[in-house]
C-alpha cells in the first residue's frame, strides 16, 4: 500500500453522504489495490511518481475564476473551482424534461435513481476511479427525461487553483429517445491533482453529443474518464481534445448494452515541452449488430510523451459488429515520444474490423513550399498542424463549438510552434 | 530585375551551379534548357533559397535587393515566385486558406492589411476559372489527390494570385496535354508586363510556342554555355545539345529533383 492511497483511504472515513453505502463497495475495492509502477500495463508509459511526492489540500479559492477561458459559447454552464460547484444549480431546474442538481442538493427522486447508476457504468478496474467514487462528494447529475430533445450544451467547467487537490463527479442519464449535448472542459496549470469521473446512461434510442476539453497543461495533474453505456439504438458522438501536463491520463470507456447502437469517438492531442498524456480507450462489444468508429490523431513536439491505448473488446456474441480504430501521430521533434497500441480482440466470427497506427515526422517539404509562397515559418507550421487534425475539428457536430475552439487550438499550435 | 552573378552551388556537398550568369531584365522572358542533370531546378531551389542547397560563391539579387540574405518566405514577400515542377500535397489545408495566408504575409510585408475574405475569395475564383480549375479545389487541401496536370495548373493559380516581380517555370509544362499546355501558357501570357519578367525552364520548345521568349539559354554542367533569340530553341529540338561547344557529354544523368 502507498502512503498516497493510504492518505485517500484515511480520507474516505470523513465522507458521509447518501452516497456512502455505495462508496463503501468501492472502499473494499480499492483496499485490495496496489499502487501502479512501471510494470503495471495501464500505466507502463506514465509514472504516478510526480504525484507521489506532492500534498495538496481540499481548501477551495474560488476568487480565482478564469473567465477567459470559459467566456465565448453558447451553453448552460456549471462552474466546478477547486472541485467546489459554485454555479447555483436551483436556476436551471425549471426547464422542461431537464434536471441539473448537484450530488448535495439532490431531490429524492434523482437519488432513487442516481444510487443504481453510480459506480456502475465506470469499469471496477480504474483506480482512481475507485478513489473518485469514495472522495467525489462535489458533482453533477443530469437527468434528461425521455423523449426530450434538448440541443443547447450542458458544460461543465473544472478550474484549479494552486495546491488544491479536487475530486469531482458527473452523472448523465438520458431517457430512451432523449437527445442532449454535454461539454467536461477543464483548465489550470498550476501545481495541482484532480479526479473527474463522468458516467453516461444513453437510454433506447437516445443520441448524446460529448465532448471532453482537457486543456490542463503546465504543473497541473489529474486523472479522469468518461464512461459511456448504450442502451438498444443509442447514439454517442464524442469528441476529446487534449493537452498534456505533468500527468495527464484519461479512460474512455463505452460498454454495448442494446443492440445497433452506435459510437462515433474522435480524439486530438497536441503535446509540448515535457507534457504527458495517456489516452486509454476500451470499447466493450457485448452485443451484435453495434458499430464503433474511432479516430484518434495526436500531434506531439519538444520532448513530450503520448500514449495511446485503444482496445476493442468484440465478445463471442457479438456477430455484425462493425468496428474502426486510427491512430495517427505526428511527431514535431525527434525527441518527441509516442506509445501507441491500437489492441482487437475478436471471439465473433461475423464481424468487419480494421485497426491501424501511425507515426509520421512533419513534412520538411511541405514547410518549404508554404515559405517559398510567403508564409512565416511559424504560420506554416501551425497551418500544417492544423492540416493534421482539421479532419477531425471539422467533423465536430456542433459547428458553434468548432469555431469557439479554432481559435483556441491555434493559440496552442503557436506555443507549441514556438521552439 | 534579377542579377545572377557566377553562382556557384552545391547540394549535399555535391557542386551543381558552377559559375551561373544570368541578366534578366524587367518585362523579359528567358527561357532556360539544357539535358537533364544540367542544374535547372536547382537554380529555382536556390533563387527560392531552400534549405540544404549551400550557395558557395556568387551574387543573386532581385530588383536590387540582395537575395542571399533572405528567408525563403522573405524572397517571395519580395516577389520572388517559384512554379514548382513537383509541387507539394499538403493534406487539410485548403488551397483557399493557404493563398489567403500567403497573399496576406506578402501584403503585410508592404504595411498593407489583409484582403477581406470576400475579396480574396473573389480573386481567387477568377484564378481559378483563368487555369480552368473546378471551384471546388479551392476548398480542397493543397494538391492533395490532384493530377499532374491540375497540380502544374495551380502552380499557375498561385502565381496569378501572388502577383511576383518574378517568376520561374520549373518544367511547368512537363507532363501535360496540348491543352493544358495552352492553358499554363495563357496564365503567364496574361501576367507579362513591363514590371514583371519571367524564366522559363523547360525540355521542349513546344512550349516556347505559345510562351514566346526574348532569350534562351543552355544551361550545361551548372553554367550557361550559349545563348540565343528564340531561334535557338528550334536549333536544339532538331539537333539536341551535343553539338554545343563547352557541353559535357558525361552530364547525361537523370536530374537531381529533390
Amino acid at each position: 500500500m502507498s502512503a498516497w492511497l493510504q492518505q485517500a483511504i484515511d480520507k474516505a472515513s470523513s465522507v458521509n453522504d447518501w452516497l456512502s453505502p455505495i462508496r463503501a463497495e468501492a472502499l473494499q475495492a480499492l483496499k485490495q489495490e496496489s499502487w501502479p509502477t512501471r510494470k503495471t500495463e495501464a500505466w507502463k508509459y506514465t509514472p504516478l511518481t510526480p504525484l507521489e511526492r506532492t500534498e495538496f489540500s481540499q481548501v477551495t479559492n474560488s476568487a480565482a475564476v478564469d473567465i477567459d477561458s470559459i467566456a465565448g459559447l453558447n451553453s448552460i454552464d456549471l462552474v466546478f473551482v477547486d472541485g467546489v460547484l459554485v454555479t447555483s444549480t436551483n436556476a436551471l431546474m425549471n426547464t422542461k424534461g431537464l434536471t441539473i442538481s448537484s450530488i448535495e442538493s439532490s431531490d429524492e427522486e434523482t437519488r432513487l435513481w442516481a444510487a443504481g447508476e453510480f459506480g456502475q457504468i465506470k469499469p471496477k478496474r480504474h483506480l482512481f476511479g475507485l478513489v473518485n467514487d469514495v472522495l467525489a462528494t462535489q458533482g453533477v447529475i443530469v437527468n434528461v427525461d425521455a423523449g426530450t430533445k434538448f440541443k443547447q450544451p450542458i458544460r461543465l467547467i473544472h478550474l484549479q487553483n494552486n495546491g488544491n487537490e479536487a475530486h469531482t463527479r458527473v452523472l448523465v442519464r438520458l431517457g430512451d429517445n432523449a437527445n442532449a449535448s454535454i461539454i467536461e472542459q477543464f483548465t489550470g496549470d498550476q501545481n495541482s491533482f484532480s479526479t473527474s469521473v463522468a458516467e453516461f446512461s444513453i437510454g433506447k434510442e437516445a443520441k448524446l453529443e460529448h465532448y471532453r476539453f482537457c486543456l490542463q497543461t503546465g504543473d497541473s495533474m489529474t486523472v479522469g474518464g468518461s464512461h459511456f453505456r448504450l442502451q438498444e439504438k443509442a447514439s454517442l458522438n464524442s469528441q476529446l481534445v487534449g493537452y498534456g501536463s505533468k500527468l495527464a491520463r484519461i479512460d474512455v470507456d463505452v460498454d454495448y448494452a442494446g443492440e445497433q447502437a452506435t459510437a462515433k469517438l474522435n480524439a486530438i492531442y497536441l503535446l509540448k515541452d515535457k507534457e504527458v498524456f495517456d489516452l486509454h480507450s476500451t470499447i466493450e462489444h457485448a452485443v451484435p449488430n453495434c458499430v464503433t468508429d474511432e479516430t484518434v490523431r495526436g500531434i506531439v513536439g519538444d520532448h513530450a510523451k503520448a500514449t495511446f491505448n485503444g482496445r476493442i473488446h468484440i465478445h463471442r456474441d457479438a456477430q455484425k459488429t462493425l468496428a474502426e480504430l486510427s491512430n495517427k501521430n505526428l511527431l514535431l521533434a525527434r525527441t518527441a515520444q509516442i506509445n501507441t497500441k491500437p489492441e482487437l480482440e475478436i471471439y465473433a466470427d461475423d464481424v468487419k474490423c480494421a485497426h491501424g497506427a501511425t507515426v509520421a515526422e512533419l513534412d520538411k517539404s511541405a514547410l518549404y513550399y508554404m515559405m517559398s509562397r510567403g508564409i512565416s515559418k511559424e504560420d506554416a507550421l501551425v497551418m500544417l498542424n492544423f492540416g493534421f487534425i482539421n479532419a477531425l475539428v471539422d467533423e465536430m457536430p456542433n459547428e458553434a463549438l468548432a469555431e469557439w475552439l479554432r481559435p483556441i487550438l491555434k493559440t496552442r499550435f503557436q506555443v507549441m510552434g514556438s521552439k | 530585375m534579377l542579377t545572377i552573378k557566377n553562382l556557384h552551388a552545391s547540394v549535399e556537398d555535391k557542386t551543381i551551379l558552377k559559375g551561373l550568369d544570368l541578366n534578366v531584365k524587367p518585362g523579359e522572358v528567358h527561357a532556360i534548357m539544357g539535358p537533364n542533370g544540367a542544374g535547372k531546378s536547382t537554380m529555382g531551389f536556390v533563387l527560392s533559397g531552400r534549405e540544404g542547397y549551400e550557395v558557395e560563391q556568387g551574387e543573386i539579387s532581385l530588383a536590387n535587393e540582395d537575395l542571399l540574405d533572405m528567408e525563403p518566405e522573405d524572397r517571395a514577400r519580395a516577389g520572388l515566385f517559384l512554379a514548382f515542377q513537383y509541387p507539394v500535397e499538403i493534406p487539410g489545408v485548403s488551397n483557399l486558406e493557404f493563398m489567403k495566408a500567403a497573399v496576406d504575409a506578402s501584403r503585410e510585408s508592404r504595411g498593407e492589411e489583409p484582403m477581406s475574405s470576400a475579396a480574396f475569395l473573389k480573386k481567387a475564383k477568377e484564378a481559378c476559372a483563368q487555369v480552368n480549375l473546378p471551384l471546388a479545389f479551392l476548398k480542397r487541401g493543397v494538391n492533395e489527390g490532384f493530377s499532374g496536370g491540375e497540380k502544374k495548373r495551380n502552380e499557375i493559380m498561385q502565381m496569378l494570385l501572388m502577383e511576383p516581380k518574378l517568376a520561374i517555370l520549373d518544367e511547368s509544362d512537363s507532363g501535360l496535354d496540348i491543352d493544358a499546355l495552352k492553358i499554363v501558357a495563357d496564365g503567364v501570357n496574361s501576367q507579362r508586363s513591363d514590371d514583371r519578367s519571367f524564366i522559363v525552364v523547360t525540355h521542349y520548345q513546344r512550349l516556347l510556342d505559345y510562351i514566346k521568349p526574348d532569350f534562351v539559354h543552355v544551361l550545361s554542367d551548372g553554367k550557361i554555355v550559349k545563348s540565343g533569340d528564340a531561334s535557338l530553341a528550334k536549333e536544339l529540338e532538331a539537333e539536341g545539345y551535343s553539338w554545343l561547344e563547352g557541353y559535357d557529354k558525361t552530364q547525361d544523368a537523370p536530374e537531381v529533383t529533390a
